[in-house]
């Protein structure tokens, strides 16, 4: 183990620590600040109540990665290739950041209902910026010289495309992909959170009211495992798809 | 023959061409060579149709064409590989580009890959092979482009100079061998000496050629040739004396 992650896992442990003894030795009541050791075990003995509503926010936020995806890179794409259709586009699309996303959850849920529909849209909405902004900004860091060869190869678009723009934006595509998944799971808990039937947000929300402390922190757990889960999800990915570049990736995986 | 005829260009209001002429015969080595900055990046963007001419005209074999974009190879002196793509997969791109059936493309490739020295890495990804490796990869590219005509960026540039020398070596062989013609732009003077038939002094803003020399030593050539030297130190003299004029 390197010194960093010694002092890492040594850090933690000295603040779940401070945490546990500073719960016991004030006797601080339990619907306050469970100790962490309440709150492992909750989330570990309530996992038959919390994973069904695991399921769903993870369906949540998977459906909505798919949908922005959907809609980024084909739009990256003709932004790329159009640069008059870029030029247009940009205001809105700065213009869409500047909207305050997390306040159109209500309205999402009024539009389209409990269901999941609200919360996969809340979080596409979301992560669809910086995934078009970063493949975007991927493909015309292609560097000149390589547009001249496949210019005189005589590559039409799309083969240039799959050949030359694709792989060579993928680092970019990726970082941005890590800044989505992380923000989608923000997204779907405060779709939940607005109205739903299910879901981790819902369930948390029920159990504050309740003043199950311990179950709120059990859920914040399980969101950050899954987020966890996601990142290194893309790192992989980003790893599987970024081989054979002699260390060109856009992040040092942890 | 290539012929370029009142070639005219303006950059930021710079005439940069304004009525630039060249001709160059077939299978012949020609090399342009001048000060940084006098244009001659631009003279084969130009020339390729990566930037548009304000006028003038292009021919090659006597046919007047818009440009070269389909009629040339092009080396640079960065070797442009693709990181993600083998050595082999690389020098493949033009026959994919152009449609050609892959198997008989992968056999040129092979021959292509043993007469420049680097068989048995036809596997390897470039950032696992030397920068002098890449560039005759980037040669076999350029060969597997098929085209008669072939327009050198100063592709020897960013080598050390025992490379270099190999790959110099190499470069002769497009022409001897390979019967193409090669129009090669360059700053350095011995490699000019070393690899042209046709040498053009050019001069800056607007791109003009001062002078024009024929060389007639046989290959391979020697840095000492006496009657190389001679000329290094007359194109030396031009070269300076057309600086004196550049403003700054």
């Amino acid at each position: 183990m390197s010194r960093a992650n010694l002092f890492a896992f040594l850090l933690l442990f000295l603040l779940l620590g401070l945490w546990e003894a500073g719960c016991r030795i004030f006797a601080v009541p339990l619907f306050i600040l469970p100790p962490p050791s309440i709150i492992v075990s909750t989330a570990v003995l309530k996992a038959p109540l919390i994973l069904p509503h695991a399921f769903t926010t993870g369906l949540e936020i998977l459906c909505g990665i798919a949908l922005a995806l959907a809609v980024a890179i084909p739009l990256a794409m003709a932004m790329f290739s159009c640069s008059w259709l870029e030029k247009a586009l940009s205001p809105f699309l700065v213009a869409s950041q500047a909207i305050p996303v997390f306040a159109l959850a209500p309205l999402l849920v009024v539009w389209l209902g409990y269901g999941i529909a609200s919360k996969i849209l809340m979080a596409s909405i979301i992560i669809f910026f910086p995934i078009t902004v970063s493949l975007l900004e991927g493909f015309k860091s292609c560097d000149r010289e390589y547009r001249v060869l496949f210019h005189l190869m005589g590559a039409g678009f799309w083969q240039t495309m799959r050949l030359l723009y694709w792989p060579w934006a993928l680092p970019h595509f990726f970082a941005g992909l890590r800044v989505g998944v992380t923000v989608a799971t923000i997204g779907a808990v405060i779709g939940e959170w607005v109205g739903a039937q299910r879901g981790l947000g819902y369930l948390m929300i029920q159990a504050n009211a309740r003043l199950k402390v311990d179950l709120v922190f059990a859920v914040i757990l399980w969101l950050s495992v899954m987020g966890l889960l996601l990142w290194f999800a893309v790192g992989w990915l980003e790893k599987r798809s970024i081989r054979h570049r002699g260390g060109q990736l856009a992040f040092n995986t942890v | 023959m290539l012929s370029v005829s009142g070639l005219t260009k303006v950059f930021d209001q710079h005439p940069v061409f304004s009525g630039f002429d060249l001709r160059v015969q077939q299978n012949r080595f020609a090399v342009l060579l001048g000060p940084s900055g006098c244009g001659k990046s631009s003279f084969f963007d130009l020339l390729t149709g990566v930037i548009e001419a304000e006028g003038g005209s292009i021919s090659w074999l006597g046919r007047e064409v818009e440009h070269l974009g389909t009629i040339a190879a092009y080396m640079h002196q960065k070797d442009l590989l693709l990181p993600w793509f083998t050595l082999a997969e690389n020098s493949l791109l033009p026959a994919k580009t152009a449609g050609e059936e892959r198997r008989q493309a992968a056999a040129r490739v092979d021959k292509l890959f043993v007469r420049m020295g680097i068989d048995g890495y036809q596997d390897h990804y470039p950032h696992q092979v030397s920068g002098g490796m890449r560039q005759r990869c980037a040669l076999v590219r350029t060969l597997m482009f098929d085209r008669d005509l072939i327009l050198l960026d100063e592709p020897l540039s960013a080598l050390d100079s025992i490379t270099r020398k190999s790959l110099q070596s190499l470069l002769l062989l497009l022409q001897s061998e390979f019967k193409r013609t090669l129009v090669m732009i360059s700053h350095d003077v011995d490699e000019a000496l070393l690899l042209a038939d046709d040498l053009y002094i050019l001069s800056a803003r607007p791109m003009q050629i001062v002078k024009k020399i024929r060389l007639h030593s046989p290959q391979p050539r020697r840095f000492d040739d006496p009657e190389l030297l001679a000329m290094k130190s007359d194109i030396l003299e031009t070269l300076e004396g057309d600086l004196d004029h550049v403003p700054g």
